[in-house]
């Protein structure tokens, strides 16, 4: 069929109009200006030449490849309104406080735009003058993305509401019952979170507050009852003691209140300044602590000696005080004879304390300080301290209740008992035996994984808390960050299953209102709440408390006689805590995991410590981390765990530390290491790290890899390295230990510094920063390495790696033991420097942190072919990260081995995803300090002496418009540093602490830009004359100079 | 040419006339490729290829694939940087020093010699390359290039940037040198050839060359100069080498002795590798009249007497060290010896110093076995030598709590095969292609040298006393 119908472009076509017709055939009927190029006509809006095509086509093309080329911006969202308090760049601190297991710090937290990535000690702190590594690198626990997300109940996520309904039906269900609820924390120091547990308490009757330490103290507790009738732990101030004696207490390192106690008893170690006396300290010890290896005399001895060492020294000075010796008190050690003299010479400037948890030899303990007169002066038992509160009876009932079925409802107050509790396994077997059970956890834990209910704690960092480290001490914790997950405070939930719904935030201010403000004092409570929060830390006064001294050394020497010997035969075991990792809470940190233990160096595991002999009679040796492993038997139960061969290890003795073998903790900590939380035994009573009897180590010939940092453990007797003096030397020359080499020119015999190639050196006008290493107050605890790495996003790299030899640590301390040896004749005396590179069985050690020594005459700098590495006009030896190509040459060619390579990208790789978290997880990238770059593979890195802070602290100055003070610049590991043993300054600046303890002078002589006149004061490797930054004060000992023998 | 006395043992042996070698040298351009080169060829390119898959992962990962650490910034990496160029020091010293000292015997062995300094050099280039954090802006950023970062400039200080030019400019003058060297010989396979394409290439490689009297006399101008150019580079690209340790601070670098030393460890290697090279080319491509035992011979003294120098200089170090009474001086000697890596001193002490003593016998250095073994063994002990000097004074140096070992990984054994079949792939290419001797030269040599114009000459001297 035909198709008729027409169809029109339009009416123009179907009225046939003249301008449609005439136009008809073209593709555009309308007139179009292509051609026009009359710039005048009329049209202008409309026409289009040739200029404006080109003009147009430019800005297309332009525009097309702008937009192609744009980056995109990830989740960078700009402020809409500008928080008056947050300056984009600029760091705000807040004060604020770290407790975790009942380890305590005042800290200053900064942050940046929001977000908290340093944690520094508060200096107003009474208590705390640096933090710990723990501390430090408990920011990263915050940004942990393993953490728990929300509230849960059985494994599924619920709402706060609902696990509130549920947790409070429950409870209202089990109380009424009249079952039992108990509330399982570690030491609580918080009143705040004390009346928080309290409402609860009162709201359900039948609950008790459980407190058990991971580390038990109630041996303190209970000794100080039967010698002063109450359960405390006293203050100690080791700065007024001149003689201190420690039977195993590791107070620099891991004892209760050790960062007041490293401040102290660096007052007691620093020279200078017209103080030529130091304290002496003694140290009896099975596994080599950190305390040990500061000690003066350092005695190893098996841990079945202490008690009768103890008593021993009781008896000792017992027969010189006239007073009634004990049973049992006759081992006889040279040592122990000294201390006893030093100890009597010093009466009531001495100190005695024993790391046992033995009621027994701290009672013994107790009476040696009684007869020392040392209560009142050294030690204050009215200001008792608050770290440690646990009990193991009450935990052991607890225990004994949850298995017999008798816990209705048990609530893990932030405690992981089923991992850090000698019963654990006894405890997760029984959970499921109670009603109700609960975990405030912020992580997943093995505690936390067999109960009913998660209801998540805010990380410290995101909470409102106070603490009471000591009576009369208070110190307030606010949050710095708001909540990253749908977390909730404990406390807050306690409050909630209280029935008050108060906030956290009133709860504490309400708190401190009512308990804490002194409306005599200060006018307004406001106003002082807000100094309070500024402060973070208040004194108040306390009363004094006269405690009676009752005697109970004939009871405590029976025990003693029961449970102690002087000649065990067996293998002893001796646990113990790593300086980084502890008791295990943080081992999800990769910042602590890498942090090479003090003293052995290793990295990532623990390990059975073995002294040399007991290594020799097995055959295991070790090199370059290569070692065997044995097999523990404690008891009957037998684990395999790898060798470390330890000097100083006491003979029959072997160490292992307890805080790995975690399970579920998250993917850095799993799988590392092996849990001694079970092999904790009971002694008199309370827990024992020690083990005594039943004990055997067997060799199995399986090779290990440990990964060490530090594989060569002596220093070769090189003098140019490691300078020492004991105190007798010192006093009579300041300059004792001074080895300088001598350069024989045709002038005669000369001083390398006197010697130059290099002409006038370096100018420096302005600023010219240098710093000094105490290394006589310095305790080697690895705080600043931590810092260190936190300040400067120094990438984590895994224990294959370190392995390799390749940890990326811009400031390391370098752990040097002693040896028999006597120094070798020359480089060439083949057996002597044989002899010197083995250990001694009983080492003195010495510490040294060693980074960039920011050498005036750097080596690295000459040979780099590209400059990226050059000095600046202040001393700094500058690494420019764009421009380094990456040849290594400067690190080869520095004596100092302090530069560090990027061997492979370690950030945003998958490669190390579960070791380097603060560069790979887009949480853990928070910790990341905006002001330091993250450097790119291939390229070298150092220490900068943080140029980023000496470049805020002058524009701030700049700002004020005057000079930067001494104090406005402080590098990352000086602030950390409890013991002040790393000062940091401009050397051109007369008023700086550095200045005042270098005693530098201006030299005439225009090669030589400055005399340092503290006779303490080297260089290491002085004669390359590379004229470092960084000097070193000498190590004096306050003793013979020779190490003590290795058997008790 | 100048007069040879008769009683002078030849240089080409075998009666060969002009023709002859012509024959005997462009035949294996000509003919189609045999099998022993084939199989060689596959075997190189294998090497190559496995060696190259070590090198794309390790551009991929980063340097961390190698087994270097915080304390041995650099091992096998400029190990065999410094081995490579030690051996590309042959070539120019036999083309260059060797013409001006008139030494003919080195003219049937100088072409194959310099293509080894050629690919001895890019072999070596791959270290300084690869070794780098980040070669792909280190490649050009050692070079002073006018650039927009400002008044950024390279360092003139560092004695990598003077191993830039010192290895760029002995690779130039290499490359020129041989190629000038060539032209003739391009010229006779461009006029024998027989299809048009190699006709084309040759043609166009031989640079036009006429042979007239004109073209000679500039050729022999231009490689005089050239061979006066190139000599002082045969001592300088090593001394310049040896400056990357011995201006640093480290024991065991910091040593005034080492640029003759390098320099003479150079020759020393050098030489040895041309040996093992002629060697096999000379059985595979029958040479043997060419290639002599005199030949051999010669050589091997100077191995005895590069040996020897190097033997005197390890000698002169430790007894250095112990005459400065540094300590750690000493000790990084000491440490040598009898520490960690004392095998790899022992390694190096007995392959360069007591072995090439061996050549006193000449029973021993005219054994085509025994100086093939030895050339091995020399630079089993030159790669050792350089070891000792990187590894064993960087794993100790002056602060005890960095002391390292160092373990190779795969990875390091792999970028060394893959130069092990860079080198070897481009010779076999270059024998295939290549005349592997120069046959204008060895022609030069031949009247007066050539043991059949000799027996001429006495047959002429003894038909003229029969007439008489």
């Amino acid at each position: 069929m035909e198709n008729n119908k027409r169809y029109w472009k339009g009416v123009e076509e179907l009225t046939n109009d003249l301008d449609f017709v005439k136009n008809a055939d073209r593709e555009f009927p309308e007139y179009l200006p292509v051609n026009s190029n009359k710039e005048s006509s009329e049209d202008v809006g409309t026409s289009s030449n040739r200029r404006d095509f080109l003009k147009l086509m430019g800005f297309g093309i332009g525009a097309a490849t702008l937009a192609a080329c744009q980056t995109p911006v990830r989740k960078a969202i700009p402020y809409v309104v500008k928080p008056t308090e947050v300056d984009p760049g600029i760091p705000n601190y807040y004060a604020s406080t770290f407790q975790m297991g009942g380890d305590y710090a005042a800290v200053l937290v900064k942050t940046r735009e929001g977000r908290p990535i340093k944690v520094e000690p508060n200096k107003l702190s009474p208590i705390n003058q640096g933090v710990s590594s723990q501390i430090d690198a408990s920011i990263l626990s915050l940004y942990d993305k393993n953490r728990y997300k929300s509230p849960m109940a059985n494994g599924q996520e619920v709402s706060w509401a609902d696990l509130d309904a549920e947790v409070t039906a429950k409870l209202d269900e089990i109380a009424a019952a009249g079952g039992n609820i108990r509330v399982v924390t570690n030491t609580v120091m918080s009143p705040t979170t004390g009346a928080a547990v309290g409402e609860f308490i009162a709201r359900y009757p039948t609950t008790q507050h459980v407190q058990y330490d991971a580390v038990s103290y109630t041996g303190m507790h209970l000794a100080n009852e039967r010698t002063f009738g109450q359960q405390f732990i006293p203050s100690y101030d080791f700065s007024q003691a001149e003689v201190i004696v420690s039977f195993g207490a590791d107070f620099l390192g891991t004892w209760q209140g050790s960062l007041e106690f490293s401040k102290q008893y660096a007052e007691t170690r620093r020279l200078g300044d017209g103080k030529k006396d130091m304290s002496r300290h003694y140290q009896f010890e099975s596994n080599l602590s950190l305390t040990g290896s500061n000690a003066d005399y350092r005695q190893p001895i098996r841990p079945s000696q202490q008690g009768v060492m103890v008593a021993s020294l009781y008896n000792i000075l017992a027969g010189r005080a006239g007073a009634t010796p004990v049973s049992g008190g006759d081992m006889s050690n040279a040592t122990l004879g000294k201390a006893a003299e030093d100890l009597w010479r010093s009466r009531g400037k001495s100190l005695v304390v024993s790391g046992s948890n033995d009621p027994d030899v701290q009672v013994m303990v107790n009476a040696i300080n009684q007869l020392l007169g040392n209560y009142g002066t050294t030690i204050d038992n009215s200001t008792p301290v608050n770290y440690r509160q646990g009990s193991d009876a009450s935990m052991a009932q607890f225990i004994d209740d949850l298995k017999g079925g008798q816990v209705g409802a048990v609530i893990f107050f932030n405690s992981n008992p089923v991992y850090d509790h000698p019963r654990g396994a006894e405890i997760k077997a029984a959970i499921s035996s109670a009603a109700l059970s609960i975990s405030t956890s912020i992580i997943p834990d093995e505690t936390s994984e067999g109960v009913t209910y998660i209801a998540p704690d805010h990380h410290y960092l995101e909470s409102w808390s106070d603490a009471s480290p000591k009576a009369g001490h208070y110190s307030l914790a606010q949050p710095t960050i708001s909540p990253i997950y749908n977390t909730r405070q404990a406390q807050e939930s306690f409050l909630t299953w209280a029935g008050n719904s108060t906030k956290m935030y009133d709860y504490v201010r309400t708190y401190w209102q009512s308990n804490m403000f002194d409306a005599a004092n200060a006018l307004d409570f406001d106003m002082w709440f807000d100094k309070m929060l500024h402060d973070g830390v208040v004194e108040m006064s306390s009363e004094a408390v006269e405690l009676t001294y009752t005697d109970d050394t004939a009871a405590a020497a029976a025990g003693i006689g029961r449970n102690y010997s002087k000649d065990n035969a067996g293998v002893e075991l001796a646990l113990y805590q790593k300086s980084a990792i502890g008791t295990g809470a943080q081992a999800n940190n990769p910042w602590l995991q890498e942090m090479p233990d003090p003293i052995s160096k290793a990295t990532w595991d623990n390990y059975v410590t073995i002294s040399q002999a007991m290594a020799n009679e097995m055959g295991i040796k070790l090199w370059e981390g290569k070692t065997e492993t044995v097999n523990l038997t404690v008891n009957g139960v037998t684990m395999e765990i790898p060798a470390m061969v330890q000097p100083g290890q006491a003979r029959g003795t072997v160490g292992l530390a307890i805080g790995y073998g975690r399970t579920k903790a998250g993917k850095v900590a799993e799988g590392l290491g092996t849990d001694a939380y079970p092999l904790i035994g009971m002694l008199n009573g309370t827990c024992s790290m020690d083990i005594t009897q039943g004990v055997t180590v067997e060799a199995t010939g399986n090779q290990y890899q440990l990964a060490q940092t530090q594989t060569h453990q002596t220093f070769m007797g090189r003098t140019n390295v490691i300078q020492e003096a004991t105190l007798a030397e010192y006093k009579s020359d300041p300059f004792a230990g001074y080895e300088g080499m001598e350069i024989h020119t045709s002038e005669g015999i000369k001083e390398p510094y006197a010697i130059s190639l290099w002409g006038s050196g370096h100018e420096y006008k302005n600023h010219h920063w240098g710093m000094a290493i105490d290394m006589n107050t310095c305790t080697g605890c690895g705080a600043c390495t931590v810092a260190c790495q936190t300040e400067n996003n120094i990438p984590v790299v895994g224990k294959q790696e370190v392995v390799n030899r390749r940890e990326m640590h811009w400031l390391r301390i370098d752990r040097y033991y002693s040896s028999d040896a006597g120094p070798a004749s020359n480089g060439f005396d083949i057996d002597g420097q044989a002899a010197l590179e083995i250990a001694s069985d009983n080492p003195q050690v010495t510490f040294q942190p060693m980074m960039c020594q920011q050498c005036n005459n750097a080596p690295c700098e000459t040979v780099c072919p590209v400059a990226a590495t050059t000095h600046s006009t202040e001393g700094l030896n500058q690494m420019t990260y764009n421009r380094c190509i990456g040849t290594r040459y400067c690190a080869n060619n520095c004596p100092y081995k302090v530069r560090r390579f990027n061997w492979f990208k370690y950030h945003d790789n998958k490669q190390f995803a579960d070791v380097n978290t603060p560069a790979n997880d887009d949480l853990g990238k928070m910790v990341l300090n905006p002001d330091v770059t993250v450097r790119s593979r291939g390229v070298m890195e150092k220490c900068t002496f943080c140029v980023q802070r000496i470049q805020l602290g002058k524009l701030e100055a700049k700002k004020e418009g005057r000079r930067p003070k001494d104090g406005d610049v402080v590098s990352a590991c000086t602030a950390a540093c409890a013991s002040g043993a790393i000062i940091f300054g401009d050397m051109k600046d007369p008023e700086s602490q550095i200045s005042q303890v270098l005693g530098i002078t201006n030299s005439d002589d225009p090669e030589v830009d400055k005399v340092v006149t503290n006779p303490r004061a080297y260089h290491v490797l002085e004669e390359l004359r590379v004229h470092p930054n960084v000097f070193y004060l000498r190590k004096v000992r306050n003793n013979e100079g020779k190490p003590e023998t290795a058997e008790a | 040419m100048q007069a040879t006395s008769t009683v002078r043992t030849p240089l080409v042996t075998g009666g060969k006339t002009i023709h002859d070698v012509t024959e005997d040298i462009c035949r294996h351009i000509e003919n189609k490729p045999n099998k022993t080169w084939m199989l060689a060829t596959t075997v190189s390119l294998g090497v190559l290829l496995a060696g190259g898959y070590t090198l794309a992962v390790l551009l991929w990962e980063g340097v961390g694939m190698w087994g270097l650490n915080k304390t041995v910034g650099w091992a096998w990496d400029i190990t065999n940087f410094v081995w490579w160029v030690g051996i590309g020091h042959a070539g120019t010293l036999i083309s260059a020093v060797l013409l001006l000292f008139r030494q003919k015997w080195r003219t049937s062995i100088n072409r194959a010699a310099e293509a080894m300094t050629i690919f001895a050099v890019i072999c070596a280039a791959m270290f300084p390359l690869f070794h780098m954090g980040r070669p792909w802006l280190g490649f050009y950023w050692v070079l002073p290039l006018p650039n927009t970062f400002g008044s950024l400039w390279v360092n003139f200080n560092s004695p990598l940037l003077w191993d830039v030019f010192a290895i760029s400019t002995y690779f130039s003058v290499s490359l020129v040198f041989w190629y000038i060297g060539l032209v003739p010989d391009f010229a006779t396979i461009r006029d024998r050839a027989k299809n048009k394409i190699s006709k084309a290439i040759y043609g166009a490689l031989s640079l036009g060359w006429t042979g007239s009297a004109k073209t000679w006399m500039h050729y022999e101008t231009v490689s005089l100069v050239l061979a006066g150019l190139a000599t002082p580079l045969v001592l300088s690209v090593h001394t310049i080498v040896s400056f990357d340790f011995a201006t640093s601070v480290i024991p065991g670098w910091h040593t005034t002795i080492f640029p003759p030393y390098f320099v003479a460890g150079a020759i020393f290697s050098g030489f040895a590798m041309v040996l093992t090279l002629m060697l096999i080319t000379r059985k595979v491509y029958k040479l043997e009249d060419y290639i002599t035992i005199h030949h051999i011979e010669l050589m091997n003294i100077v191995i005895i007497i590069t040996g020897s120098i190097v033997g005197v200089a390890y000698l002169t170090e430790l007894f250095m060290a112990w005459y400065s009474g540094v300590n750690a001086e000493q000790y990084a000697f000491l440490n040598r010896a009898t520490g960690p890596y004392w095998w790899a001193y022992w390694s190096m002490m007995t392959c360069n110093v007591i072995s090439p003593q061996l050549f006193w016998f000449k029973k021993i250095r005219t054994s085509i076995v025994a100086t093939f073994l030895l050339s091995i063994v020399v630079n089993i002990g030159m790669w050792f030598e350089r070891f000792v000097i990187i590894v064993t004074s960087l794993h100790r140096d002056y602060l005890p709590s960095s002391w390292a070992y160092f373990n190779p990984t795969l990875y390091d054994i792999g970028m060394y095969m893959f130069t092990f079949g860079l080198f070897f792939t481009a010779f076999f290419l270059f024998a295939k292609v290549f005349p592997v001797i120069n046959m204008a030269e060895v022609k030069s040599v031949l009247k007066g040298t050539s043991s059949k114009t000799i027996e001429d000459a006495k047959a002429a001297k003894a038909a003229a006393a029969k007439t008489a």
